[in-house]
Formats: C-alpha cells, structure tokens, sequence
C-alpha cells in the first residue's frame, strides 16, 4: 500500500466529518454585505437620535414634536430591516454557493448551525428587550453585542470554525463598550459593521476566491 | 464510522445520502459493523414510518482512534 492511500483514506475521514457535521456553504459574501447594512442603519439611527437631540434643545420652537417613544421604535425598525436585510442577503448567497458546490441548502448540518446560533441569539434579544423595559437603555448595546458574540461562538462548532473569532472579537467589543455607555452606536456600527465587513472579506478571499 | 464519531447518530437516510452508496451497500457494512458492536441499531417508527438510527458504541470510538493512529503512524513512517 502507498501513502497517498493512507492520506486519501484520511481526507476522506476528514471530509465526511465535516461534510456530516459543518456547514461548510456559508458565504463570506453576505458576511460583508450584513456589515454593510449594518452602517447603513446605524447612519439612519445615528439621524433618528439627533431628532431627540435636536428636541432637547429646540424647546417651543419648532412645531414638530418627536417623542422619545417614537424615536425608540424607530430605531427598533431601522434595527429590524438591518437583521431581515441582512438575513435574507445571507440566505440568498449560500444557497448560490451551496448550489455551486452541489450541496443542498437546509440540510441536517444547515439545521444544527441554526439552532446553536439562535439560541444565544434569542436569548440575548429578549434580554436586551427586558433591559429596554427597565430604562437601562444604555446596556443595550452592549448586550446585543456580547449575545451576539456568545451566538458566533457557538456556532463556529457547526460551521466554519473562524466564526469563532469574530465571536470573540464582538464579545470583547461588547464587554468594553458597557465602560463607555453613550457610544452604544458608534460600538454598533464597528462591531455589527465593521467587524463584519473585515471577517465576510477575509473568509470570501481567503475560501472562495481560492476556488474559483 | 467516520460519520458517528463526530455525530451522536446518523439515521439511514442521512447515511445513504452523504456516503452516496445504495440501499443494500449501506446495510450489509451496517450489519458487519454491528456485528462487531462498533455501532448500535436502534429503530422505532416515526409515526408510521419506521425509522432506524445509528450511533457509535465505546468499543467503536476506540477501534476507530486506533484505525487513525494506525494511518498516521503508516504515513509517518514511509515519509
């Protein structure tokens, strides 16, 4: 028997392994593009709060009244479309990649990835919406941030394993802007945006470039 | 067994799917490897239809770390 057997039986191992357990079709595409929506929305957001600012100071003058209210839910909207945006961007470039590499999209893998994602992810936004209900609303930011990494992390196991980093890194992140509330969306913008942007660019050049 | 280690189990399906074989190739090394109690059968019915799942027993983890050591160890030494 020669040794490039005993290394193929070994790739093969190797590659049912991973073909069993990770989702190896996430696109890094739609890891840029999601940092991209993610400025965008932070831009809009970044709007929305001058209004308050702008009520703050403005008193009787102008006619037009915002509530704070009203600025909260819009930036809940403009957070939502950023997550739908970004979700539905996502699920659009895997499945063209998991075509190209004849694999099907939602299979068993593709399951298990969803389910270890959302359950940290979940979490964390329902937390956040708690920490909205008692006022803490400058937590949230760094909440989303720390959930969302924990969410990374976990599912780095199932799928890609560099995910695990930008975990971390938005994690950290996170931790650090709990130090300096009031930035809440400057650190949404660098760890949502552009955290984002840098590990969908590194993972498409580094994996799919490659192949082409 | 590649397979069952890295998942707690596979079901006939998911097997036959990723492994790209037959109905018949699948069962036949199935058997052979319960036979030798590296893996375990287990079937039920999901509703109506039945349903048969497999996982990696102890003995089969080992034997199949051994089988890994084995290979590195042939590769190592004709390098």
């Amino acid at each position: 028997m020669v040794t490039s057997d005993y290394l193929n039986d070994i790739k093969e191992i190797k590659h049912l392994m991973n073909k069993s357990s990770r989702f190896i079709s996430l696109s890094g595409l739609s890891g840029i593009m999601a940092g991209m929506y993610a400025l965008i929305g932070a831009w809009f957001a970044q709007r929305e709060l001058q209004k308050v600012y702008q009520l703050q100071s403005s008193n009787y003058e102008s006619g037009h009244y915002t509530s704070s209210a009203d600025v909260t839910i819009n930036l809940l909207i403009i957070a939502a479309i950023v997550v739908v945006l970004a979700i539905v961007t996502g699920i659009i470039l895997t499945q063209r990649k998991a075509r190209k590499n004849g694999e099907k999209m939602l299979d068993t893998s593709a399951i298990k990835l969803l389910i270890n994602f959302l359950i940290p992810l979940a979490t964390g936004g329902i937390f956040a919406l708690i920490i909205l209900q008692k006022g803490l609303v400058g937590l949230i930011a760094p909440i989303t941030l720390i959930f969302y990494g924990l969410a990374c992390v976990n599912a780095s196991k199932f799928t890609l394993g560099h995910v695990k980093y930008l975990g971390f890194a938005t994690i950290i992140l996170g931790l650090i802007a709990t130090q300096y509330v009031g930035y809440g969306l400057y650190f949404w913008a660098v760890g949502f945006g552009i955290f984002h942007i840098i590990y969908g660019g590194l993972m498409y050049f580094l994996m799919e470039r490659t192949s082409k | 067994m590649s397979i069952l280690m890295v998942n707690e189990f596979a079901d006939f399906n998911m097997l036959k799917e990723l492994l790209s074989i037959t109905d018949g190739n699948l069962a036949s090394h199935a058997k052979a490897l319960e036979k030798v109690a590296y893996i375990k059968v287990e079937k039920q019915f999901i509703g109506r239809k039945p349903n048969t799942r497999y996982s990696a027993t102890s003995l089969g983890r080992l034997e199949f770390k051994k089988h890994i050591e084995a290979l590195e160890q042939l590769i190592k030494s004709s390098e």
